[in-house]
């Protein structure tokens, strides 16, 4: 491809793709147990999508990796310090509140980032972003009228909401917090007020307001995870770790 | 029998379907609802088994197949929900039943998952056995039940195959891997022959099933189709069956097979299973855990619906509806 | 009083459901979302067709629901949701009298009418 001699550096391919397992893989956690089979439905959708997205990213690591790098060494056989997703998307699902705005606020995010990649010079990237683009822009329509929902519907669905919020609002000065592989267009910096105006005009609507900025202790970013990310791991990683040998 | 009862037997006769509005007897509707809600529920605790291991899929391919496959049957509870709710029932209704205990769902997922390869076996050997209940199903004389039905067979058929691909892989694998999937065969095999019920002879009333063509096939005609088919899917496989009476039988041109062990069916449908409880336990919890969720939902939507400025008012023609991002008046 | 004891999906021994459920004034008690009828266009140039029906709390939910549920596989490319309590009937009772009488107008049908077949293709 004419366009594609600009590559990507692998570990800001990687946080990408651990960005997009680690939240698939929490918002999984609800097959078999959402609200209403609707929703279950709806939820594993959005999983399913991150998962794809996930391994997109990760086969472009892999095969600018080389060697035995596959998307599965990638993400079975690393360990917590080794992934680059933000703290905010291996916190424990919580209830619907916390799932619904922990993907509303991650979307938001997504959708501004994924904007600026489908037009990079990196034509591999630019692909996968353009097509992700479409799924994010579904979740950031199906996540933002949840906020809203439970935010303007019951007593108890805006004490709940108003209290995800507090536990994760630490958590989203990550997304803009360069790491020293975000650099030039991929630097995150700008995306800051766009994405506040975005959370801004929801929470207007949900009728929620942005708290106090209270930055948190972790950097997920530059491999500083919580424990949740490393019990995470050992379930999501434990057949491939038990059978070294073997092909799935 | 009355007037009514003669004329609907008759239509049934000349393979009419029923449809919702139509006049039935009470026991037909009361048999359907009752075996359409137990199918619903089979689907949606059948969630719980395969479901225990989206978390731990040892590649994300198999994630994404296992995480599908578990959505699916979500889709297909709602399908058969939908079906049941045109008989005058409810939703909501029905999960009172499952949780109260009064209603049932297939024994078959009061068995554990022990290992990745119980995933394959459920696919194809559960979902193999609910497929040839499925496709006669897709004929049966209630409407809404019969499309389900074709819908969810659709589908189901990616269930089945995953499943054996899932073991052919594992079969081809590590000493380990062989083991896992000859012991998932072992474990599921006996339950999997048991989900087709007890022996016609012992199978009382069934037949005013098949006199309503609700079913068209008998039990032991379903299981001996099973039978015939995965005695010879096992050898693709390497593996075996866990009978050491199954044997091609030449006159009858099928497989003879062993006897099932009749005291574990009745012991597992009496609630004595491995999992009984905890399945039940584990889909109340979800449910309960969402009432807020719903409730909040329906707030939400009274709210809206009184902003007389949001929404649209009176029947539109479809035609003029652009978008409903946000309900706008048209 | 015919009973009935069925053994898989139906059949299993001990359910005692099946009974009509208790009349109840409120039909959303409980939280119970409405039921919504849905209609998917499979592809451009056909019309949409009833597929089934889902709960969903609100109209845009009904859309996205429907969309989750029923378009899976690539099954289409628009929808339509209406509540199910708005959609009216025609009563089965009034069969005969409604689509009895087209029966006999055969003349609205093409095949009715012998052409020579010199005509070729009309």
């Amino acid at each position: 491809m004419e366009h594609n001699h600009h590559h990507t550096n692998t570990e800001y391919l990687l946080h990408l793709a651990d960005n997009a397992l680690v939240l698939g893989h929490r918002n999984s956690e609800w097959c078999g147990h959402g609200p209403i089979l609707e929703q279950d439905i709806a939820i594993t959708n959005i999983s399913l999508d991150l998962i794809g997205q996930a391994r997109n990213f990760y086969q472009y690591a892999a095969e600018l990796t080389g060697g035995s790098c596959t998307e599965d060494s990638l993400a079975y056989l690393r360990d917590a310090g080794e992934f680059r997703n933000a703290v905010m998307a291996e916190l424990p699902k919580g209830d619907w509140a916390f799932t619904t705005l922990r993907q509303f606020l991650s979307s938001a995010f997504q959708h501004l980032l994924y904007t600026n990649l489908a037009v990079g010079q990196d034509a591999r990237l630019a692909g996968i972003a353009l097509k992700s683009l479409k799924e994010v822009t579904y979740h950031l329509r199906w996540s933002s009228e949840w906020v809203i929902r439970l935010g303007d519907g019951t007593e108890e669905s805006n004490t709940r909401i108003n209290f995800a919020l507090l536990q994760l609002w630490p958590y989203h000065t990550e997304f803009f917090t360069a790491a020293a592989y975000e650099t030039g267009t991929s630097n995150p910096v700008s995306l800051y007020g766009p994405w506040l105006h975005k959370v801004n005009s929801v929470f207007l609507e949900a009728g929620l307001a942005v708290p106090s900025t209270v930055v948190n202790r972790f950097s997920g970013k530059t491999g500083q995870h919580t424990d949740d990310l490393v019990n995470l791991l050992a379930e999501m990683q434990v057949l491939p770790r038990t059978y070294p040998d073997a092909l799935w | 029998m009355d007037n009514a009862e003669q004329l609907f037997q008759v239509r049934i006769n000349d393979e009419v379907r029923i449809e919702p509005k139509d006049w039935m007897p009470d026991a037909y509707r009361k048999t359907l609802v009752r075996q359409i809600s137990q199918h619903a529920h089979s689907e949606i605790v059948g969630m719980l088994p395969e479901g225990a291991w989206i978390t731990r899929a040892p590649s994300l391919k198999r994630k994404a197949i296992l995480l599908a496959k578990v959505q699916d049957e979500a889709g297909h509870g709602l399908y058969l929900y939908s079906a049941a709710e045109t008989l005058g029932t409810t939703r909501l209704q029905m999960i009172d039943d499952l949780h109260s205990g009064k209603a049932k769902y297939s024994s078959i997922f009061n068995y554990p998952t022990e290992s990745w390869a119980d995933i394959g076996a459920i696919g194809w050997l559960v979902d193999g056995a609910a497929i040839l209940n499925q496709v006669m199903l897709c004929r049966t004389s209630y409407g809404p039940y019969a499309r389900a039905m074709v819908r969810i067979c659709k589908e189901e058929s990616f269930h089945q195959r995953q499943g054996f691909e899932l073991l052919l892989h594992l079969s081809a694998g590590t000493a380990e891997q062989k083991s896992m999937c000859q012991d998932a065969i072992n474990r599921w095999w006996w339950p999997s022959l048991m989900m087709f019920g007890p022996k016609d002879s012992e199978s009382t009333n069934s037949d005013q099933s098949m006199k309503w063509k609700i079913k068209r096939k008998t039990n032991d005609e379903l299981r001996q189709e099973f039978v015939n088919m995965c005695a010879e899917q096992v050898k693709v496989l390497g593996m075996t069956l866990p009978d050491p009476d199954l044997a091609w039988n030449e006159s009858a041109q099928s497989y003879d097979f062993g006897e099932i062990n009749w005291d574990e069916f009745w012991k597992v449908v009496k609630g004595d299973g491995p999992c009984n409880k905890e399945r039940l336990e584990t889909r109340k919890q979800a449910w309960e855990d969402g009432e807020w969720v719903r409730e909040a939902a329906n707030a939400y939507a009274g709210k809206l619906a009184s902003r007389k400025d949001l929404i649209p008012e009176g029947p539109c023609h479809p035609g003029r509806i652009s978008s409903i991002q946000t309900p706008v008046r048209l | 009083m015919i009973t009935i004891r069925k053994y898989y999906y139906g059949d299993i021994p001990g359910d005692s459901s099946g009974e009509p459920s208790a009349p109840s004034g409120n039909p959303l008690s409980r939280n119970d979302w409405p039921l919504w009828e849905i209609f998917i266009r499979s592809k451009q140039g056909l019309d949409h067709k009833h597929v089934g029906s889902l709960h969903a709390a609100d109209a845009a939910m009904a859309i996205e629901n429907a969309r989750d549920v029923y378009t899976r596989r690539m099954e289409g490319v628009s929808i339509w949701a209406v509540q199910s309590v708005h959609i009216v009937a025609s009563d089965p009772a009034d069969t005969q009298s409604l689509y009895e009488p087209a029966t006999d107008k055969i003349y609205r049908h093409p095949t009715f009418y012998e052409l020579p077949d010199e005509l070729g293709h009309m």
